[in-house]
């Protein structure tokens, strides 16, 4: 199977490796796939009290195309809005990265995960406003 | 040393130089040897025919088996159905149960679910752990309308060899028809037809340093096998595979047959050494399982998984040397190698594993450049893995609640 040029840059050159503390609460964590599947991927991004991505982070166990989804995913979050983030769509990372029809899954993958990332973001501050009126 | 480092043998192997000048010789007009094998009336067809003779004698000769004995087919997978559907078309009347096992190829497997679609019973035996038929299981699962059992006696992807003696006594006592598929094991492990209670066997060319698109059946005449033709036309190969010989993939398989009997002896341990090279560089590396028991196969042969890490991905980071995976990533299924799911082991291990295979023009150097390559590379590939982050951090993958997809 031969892969696009930009799809070989982000696996051999992944962007944004690693890990924020994800207690943090400015920092939302979306973990999707299972091991059994083949594929599991962790994005997470660093909010702004203006909603802005500021930063994103993530680890990916998957194929090539997986990797570089991911990686290109991160790329892509930062500096958009909340909203702007989860108007992404896998069909715009298939695109870009130019993946072969069995690889699909990967960019759907993709998109599970910064939805994930937001609503665990989100989900962290409503609690956390919840604490505020407790505590007031 | 030249990049890509081929380390799939067990796919397929290069034609040998001294098969291929040999099989030139059969193409053009220059030497006069470009005949039809079936001509008896001139010289073109005798020289020919006599080539091919020749080639059977050198192909039976690898088995300890008479020339007569040797159908030429078009490669294993053809042996393999010509064999199993030949076997169950002809004994129908007897009995309509098979035995197999789920390791087995895909050639044998599928004539089974053909089968099973014409009204056949097929029972698929389970492995033990290490890839290899507990017999006690496979006498228990013989039946009085039996008729065929199929089992490999190479596995292809973890390269375990099953006791085909052991097998075929129980079979033969039985008077049930034992075929092996050995298109792994020809001039890997020592064949003796004589000594051994099997009565259909399929080979492969191209696995022993010959041409691709030729093989073999092995079609035993004491006591004699009978096998309905499932290609019919010219009654060539005694009535069992019609279709003009191809003389020139024939000499190839003749030749890499002889040259496998000659040399397969000293062969099988240089391979054993540079097999255990890699093996003993690749020891340190955390969180390797091998599959299959390494004891009981030939030494071509290491299937290695290595955890928390994504077999393809692997391979992509592999780029410099050719190797084959049991992910699914690989396949067009999507599902993980159903052997070493048959085997037990969980999927995750499945998807992270690669084949290595050795072969004849395998080198020292080549060997310990994929131990420094993969040590590189399985390295980044945890650093990428939060899987291997989790199991650092001492979680139980076992607990986590995957959102499965």
């Amino acid at each position: 199977m031969a892969y696009s040029k930009k799809l070989i840059d982000h696996y051999e050159n992944p962007r944004n490796v690693g890990v924020f503390d994800k207690k943090d609460q400015e920092v939302g964590t979306g973990m999707v796939g299972a091991p059994a599947c083949g594929d599991v991927m962790r994005l997470q991004i660093k909010v702004s009290d203006e909603g802005v991505i500021e930063d994103a982070r993530f680890k990916t166990y998957g194929c090539g195309s997986a990797i570089a989804s991911s990686s290109l995913l991160t790329e892509w979050v930062k500096g958009k809005t909340l909203d702007q983030a989860a108007e992404i769509k896998n069909s715009d990372i298939a695109e870009e990265l130019a993946l072969p029809p069995v690889k699909i899954h990967c960019s759907v993958l993709a998109e599970d995960a910064i939805k994930a990332a937001i609503s665990d973001y989100q989900a962290k501050q409503q609690s956390d406003d919840g604490r505020e009126e407790e505590v007031a | 040393m030249k990049t890509p480092i081929y380390f799939d043998y067990s796919a397929t192997t290069p034609v040998d130089p001294r098969v291929a000048k040999e099989m030139c010789r059969y193409l053009t007009m220059e030497d006069g040897l470009f005949g039809n094998p079936a001509s008896r009336s001139h010289v073109f067809g005798w020289r020919v025919e006599e080539a091919v003779l020749e080639a059977r004698k050198n192909v039976a000769a690898l088995l300890n088996a008479d020339s007569r004995e040797v159908i030429w087919t078009s490669g294993a997978t053809e042996s393999d159905n010509l064999a199993l559907k030949g076997t169950a078309h002809f004994h129908a009347k007897k009995g309509k149960h098979i035995v197999t096992c789920k390791t087995e190829h895909k050639a044998v497997l599928d004539s089974c679910r053909q089968l099973e679609r014409e009204g056949f019973e097929v029972t698929y035996l389970v492995p033990e752990p290490s890839g290899l038929i507990d017999l006690s299981k496979l006498e228990a699962a013989l039946r009085d309308d039996t008729i065929l059992v199929s089992i490999m006696h190479v596995n292809n992807e973890i390269g375990v060899i099953q006791d085909i003696r052991a097998i075929g006594e129980l079979t033969r006592s039985r008077g049930i028809i034992f075929h092996v598929d050995a298109a792994q094991s020809a001039g890997k492990v020592a064949i003796d037809v004589q000594d051994l209670d099997v009565d259909l066997m399929s080979f492969s060319a191209h696995k022993v340093y010959g041409p691709k698109g030729i093989g073999a059946l092995y079609v035993r005449r004491r006591p004699r096998v009978r096998i309905e033709a499932q290609m019919h036309g010219g009654g060539h190969e005694r009535g069992m595979r019609s279709g003009t010989l191809a003389p020139h993939q024939i000499v190839g398989m003749g030749e890499a047959f002889r040259i496998a009997r000659e040399e397969m002896a000293a062969e099988n341990e240089r391979i054993g050494w540079l097999r255990d090279r890699l093996l003993h560089g690749l020891r340190d590396i955390e969180e390797t399982y091998i599959n299959g028991d390494l004891k009981r196969g030939v030494p071509h042969n290491l299937n290695i998984s290595f955890n928390y890490i994504e077999g393809e991905s692997l391979m992509m980071a592999l780029k410099d040397i050719a190797v084959s995976s049991g992910s699914a990533c690989t396949s067009a299924s999507l599902e993980p190698s159903y052997v070493l799911r048959a085997l037990g082991r969980s999927d995750e291990l499945a998807h992270s594993s690669l084949r290595f295979s050795i072969g004849r023009f395998t080198t020292e150097e080549e060997i310990d450049y994929a131990v420094k390559l993969l040590h590189e590379k399985v390295g980044k590939l945890r650093k990428l893995s939060p899987l291997w982050e989790m199991h650092q951090e001492g979680i139980d993958l076992e607990s986590v609640q995957w959102a499965a997809h």
